[in-house]
């Protein structure tokens, strides 16, 4: 047993864990955070993206270990008051208004490989999203109205009054 | 302008569930935490067919935190076999293989665990000592005499031969000009959701109660859990409010359950299986038809066909399941939107030594239909007309409907040439023709894809019937309850899973709708299986029509009451009073508002009309429209409602590499009334991108050892951003005469044209070479080999 201590959204979690726990299973099982979600845990579908140090990266692939002193964004993170509040941010706003989802379960992944692509890129072009979401699969949707939410958000973030950073809340950026 | 029917049906709405999603606060199976909880993991065979000598697992046991291993062999003498679709007793199926094991993949003990990781470490310590035995894959090789049979008690491989004559099949032969024949085959592949198959099941014995959760879509799964571990239907509990992370017809899950309800009895603990992805694609049991077609065609110079002989047989993998009846709902839309005056149908279910199939989105009606437009492009290269004039030409007219074909099934309504029209002026065809050739004149292969087919909608269940004789079901139904609050707040509960189908918007859409209240002030719950009203669950595309149904009908019953109980208060015939906004109106302006109505139900009995009961609540247990007969001569009306979609695609690959990319893609959709657009578009999409992967990507493949090849996302493909394009739908409606609102199904639109629409493209893509692709998938090496094989 290794002892690892990484910082997820808000607050450092700390344990004992096996060499070959993952990420992933150190987010929903350790951390007990139950939004990142396993889809084929051999890093094709991206399901489990989680940002890692402002990366969106999977976490079936890597160990709990490797996270060890690195600051872990879940979709727990994203939204006002750290998600807990029924608050959504902009990006998590725009897939509700597009209806860019349907069973949900890819969705948490998806919402974050777009938090990722427009905190680097802010005015994407529809193949900048195609590319930044090209990682995670969804069986719903056929992609349409997602690269449409991130295309709404990503409108939404630039004709906002002040800069923020991305996962902050809609409502935030309206004074 | 059109005339603002609805206020809320047909409106752009929010689908109220995506907050929870987006926020990553669905309620999904592996979330599902238990304590005491212990995991399992089963051990799979490695032999396609073989017979169990015997199962070492004392090693196993011996493990620190290994509670118990569960054979074959103690299960198969502990509950009853799993429900076959047809009369077919001798092919028993259980969780586990029982003696003999019949595909490679299929598991053969379970190991029971403190947790997941311990289980998988166990796998390794189990000695199986078995002797292998022949086995076959191909259904033609399945269906001779001399294969080895897939179970030896049965007999033989087949589970379903029938042959139906529907029409005066031979005489319109004799009769017609010409006729062709041809083969195509549909690859094995599935809906393979992000979300793997997942059970938690829990047993109180003071209670005798048996606590369900699972990711499932499956009608009656507490009966049939009930059944099989031999318990009263009222013992099983299956909560309803797990949120289910993708379905599309496989999430059946009932070896799943019934080996970790098993156990969990046994053992008094809480029981955890959430499959990995290998346990998922070669033995979850939810691999898709694999089906052989041969087609024959009669026809006239001018293009209409007449008649057509159709021989599908089907692969089903080691147990039969439902499977068979996958090739008994396109018996309901045989003729597809054209007007052929006869059909003769062969319909064949073999097992083999490959994985179980399971119902996958359209139950079987996505591969016929790829039959079906392959004949009508067929037709059309022979007679060398123009494809789309030749479908132009046969498809049913508008003012045919209601149209019987030949197998019995009533065609309620459509508008085919009107929404074919649209699309090709939305595509602009002539343009598209133009890009076609200009992208030909540059070296490429470049082809135009068509195909026009129905959806059959509002699903019954009368081809059991049909196909089983000793199957006496002709009830299909949804429900839907609902109840004003002491406060006057409406809450309606669902009686089902939902795999992604939005059913709390359709619910509280309709109600709004019926009632004339802010959809959005209502509550959607979802009770257990005990405290639910019966239904079967979202399959067969019919939720907008049934659960629709069934919450208009209670909303109905409910304003009914309003009313009567206005009536009495205002001392006014209930005739005279009109009812808005929530509110009775009476002629003279006195208005009884919902509030009155809500203080009276609930609080002042005395002022109840005589014989009332108090509160406002109803309910309604509906039954499928038009679903009233068993089947007569092989011939059955089956599905309420037929929606129709016509697709048209540019796409275009270099000859040398192969790998189609779609330049333009349109679908033309006509599900009658839309309850919620977004909704409806979206799982339009969806079903396009599941079948652009089934036409060139997705492939169960198996070597000739009998081992699964495509078991992980690496090598079973599925359409990423990438391969999807961007995807035009243009909308139609013509109501459906049988439902509420006029709304027909849309669950599996996409899906049911697509295929066909990407082969007919590359098959104009490569005409020029004289190559013909007959199967499917079409991936990018069979298309770069066969063009290098024509050039060399």
């Amino acid at each position: 047993m290794i002892q690892v201590s990484i910082e997820v959204n808000d607050k450092t979690v700390t344990a004992e864990v096996e060499p070959r726990l993952t990420l992933l299973d150190f987010i929903r099982d350790v951390a007990g955070l139950k939004g990142t979600h396993a889809g084929c845990e051999h890093g094709v579908c991206g399901a489990c993206t989680v940002l890692v140090e402002g990366n969106a990266i999977r976490s079936c692939l890597v160990l709990a270990v490797q996270a060890d002193e690195q600051e872990v964004i879940s979709i727990e993170g994203v939204g006002g008051d750290l998600g807990r509040s029924g608050e959504l941010s902009i990006v998590q706003d725009a897939f509700c208004e597009a209806h860019g989802l349907q069973c949900g379960y890819c969705t948490p992944g998806m919402v974050l490989a777009a938090e990722a692509l427009l905190a680097d890129t802010p005015n994407p072009t529809e193949g900048d999203v195609r590319e930044a979401i090209s990682g995670n699969i969804c069986r719903c949707t056929g992609y349409v109205q997602i690269v449409e939410a991130v295309m709404l958000a990503a409108d939404r973030l630039a004709n906002r009054n002040y800069k923020s950073k991305p996962g902050q809340p809609y409502d935030q950026t309206l004074g | 302008m059109v005339e603002k029917k609805y206020k809320f049906i047909s409106q752009p709405r929010h689908p109220t569930e995506n907050r929870r999603f987006v926020a990553g606060r669905g309620n999904f199976v592996a979330d599902i935490d238990r304590p005491e909880m212990l995991h399992v993991a089963p051990l799979s065979s490695h032999y396609p067919a073989a017979i169990i000598n015997n199962i070492d697992i004392s090693e196993a046991m011996m493990m620190d935190g290994v509670i118990d291993v569960i054979t074959g062999a103690e299960i198969g003498a502990a509950i009853q076999p799993l429900m076959n679709g047809l009369d077919t007793p001798k092919v028993q199926r259980f969780p586990l293989a029982v003696n003999r094991v019949r595909y490679a993949g299929e598991w053969v003990c379970a190991v029971v665990a403190e947790s997941r990781a311990i289980a998988e470490d166990a796998l390794e310590k189990i000695l199986i000592d078995a002797t292998p035995q022949p086995f076959v894959l191909d259904a033609e090789e399945a269906l001779l005499p001399s294969s080895p049979p897939v179970h030896p008690e049965h007999g033989s491989n087949v589970l379903l031969d029938r042959q139906f004559v529907w029409g005066e099949v031979d005489d319109d032969f004799a009769k017609a000009k010409h006729s062709l024949s041809f083969s195509v085959t549909w690859g094995r592949n599935s809906t393979v959701p992000i979300e793997t198959f997942g059970v938690v099941a829990e047993w109180n014995g003071w209670d005798q109660i048996l606590d369900v959760w699972a990711s499932v879509q499956m009608p009656k799964y507490s009966d049939q859990i009930a059944r099989c571990l031999n318990l009263p239907g009222n013992a099983v509990r299956v909560h309803y409010d797990v949120d289910v992370g993708g379905s599309y017809g496989v999430k059946r899950g009932i070896k799943h359950a019934t080996l970790i309800g098993y156990i969990a009895r046994k053992l008094g603990r809480p029981i955890r299986f959430i499959e990995d992805r290998l346990e998922n694609m070669r033995a979850g049991d939810a691999h898709g038809p694999e089906r052989k077609f041969n087609v024959e065609v009669a026809f006239e110079s001018d293009g209409s066909v007449r008649s057509m002989k159709m021989r599908a047989l089907d692969n089903a993998g080691a147990y039969a399941g439902r499977a068979p009846f996958q090739l008994g709902k396109p018996i309901s839309a045989i003729v597809g939107p054209y007007q052929i005056n006869s059909v003769s149908y062969h319909a064949i279910s073999v097992t083999s030594n490959k994985t179980v199939q399971e119902a996958v989105r359209g139950f079987g009606q996505a591969p016929t239909n790829y039959a079906i437009e392959t004949a009508m492009d067929r037709v059309a290269s022979f007679l060398k007309m123009d494809r789309l004039a030749l479908r132009q030409r046969n498809l049913i007219q508008s003012d045919q409907f209601p149209y019987l074909i030949p197998s019995g099934s009533t065609y309620d309504s459509g508008d085919y040439h009107a929404v074919i029209e649209k699309v090709l002026t939305a595509a602009d065809y002539p343009t598209l023709l133009a890009n076609r050739d200009h992208l030909r004149d540059e070296g490429m292969m470049a082809g135009i894809g068509i195909a026009a087919c129905l959806e059959p909608s509002g699903g019954n269940s009368s081809f059991e019937p049909l196909l089983n004789e000793s199957n006496k079901t002709s009830t299909w139904m949804e429900s839907c309850q609902i109840n004003v609050d002491g406060l006057g707040h409406l809450t309606a509960r669902i009686h089902t899973t939902s795999s992604g189908q939005g059913h709390e918007t359709l619910v509280s859409t309709v109600l709004g709708e019926v009632l004339e209240i802010d959809p959005s002030s209502i509550r959607i719950t979802r009770p257990n299986s005990l405290e639910s009203l019966p239904g079967n669950s979202p399959v067969g595309s019919r939720m907008a029509i049934m659960l629709g149904g069934a919450a208009a009908r209670s909303a109905e019953k409910l304003k009914a009451k309003l009313i009567k109980i206005a009536a009495h208060s205002l001392g006014i015939d209930a005739e005279k009073l009109t009812y808005a906004g929530g509110n009775v109106l009476a002629p003279d302006g006195r208005k009884h508002t919902w509030q009155d109505a809500v203080e009276l139900a609930h609080r002042q009995f005395h002022n109840l009309p005589e014989g009332m009961d108090p509160g406002l609540a109803a309910f309604d247990i509906m039954q499928v429209p038009t679903g009233n007969a068993l089947p007569v001569d092989g011939k059955v009306h089956m599905y309420p409602c037929y929606s129709f979609e016509f697709h048209l695609v540019l796409l275009a690959f270099d000859p040398v590499i192969g790998r189609p990319e779609i330049h333009s893609y349109t679908v033309g959709h006509d599900c009658g009334t839309v309850i919620n657009p977004a909704i409806v578009s979206g799982m339009t999409y969806g079903g396009i991108a599941h079948g652009i992967g089934a036409a060139l990507l997705e492939e169960f493949a198996y070597d000739p050892n009998g081992q699964l090849m495509t078991q992980s996302f690496l090598d079973y493909l599925m359409p990423s951003s990438h391969e999807v394009p961007p995807i035009k739908i243009v909308k139609h409606c013509t109501p459906s005469p049988h439902t509420v609102f006029g709304q027909k199904g849309s669950g599996e639109s996409g899906y049911l044209g697509s295929p066909a629409a990407i082969s007919s493209a590359i098959n104009d893509a490569v005409s020029a070479l004289d190559i013909r692709f007959e199967k499917l998938p079409i991936r990018m090496s069979a298309i770069s080999d066969a063009i290098a094989n024509k050039s060399a």
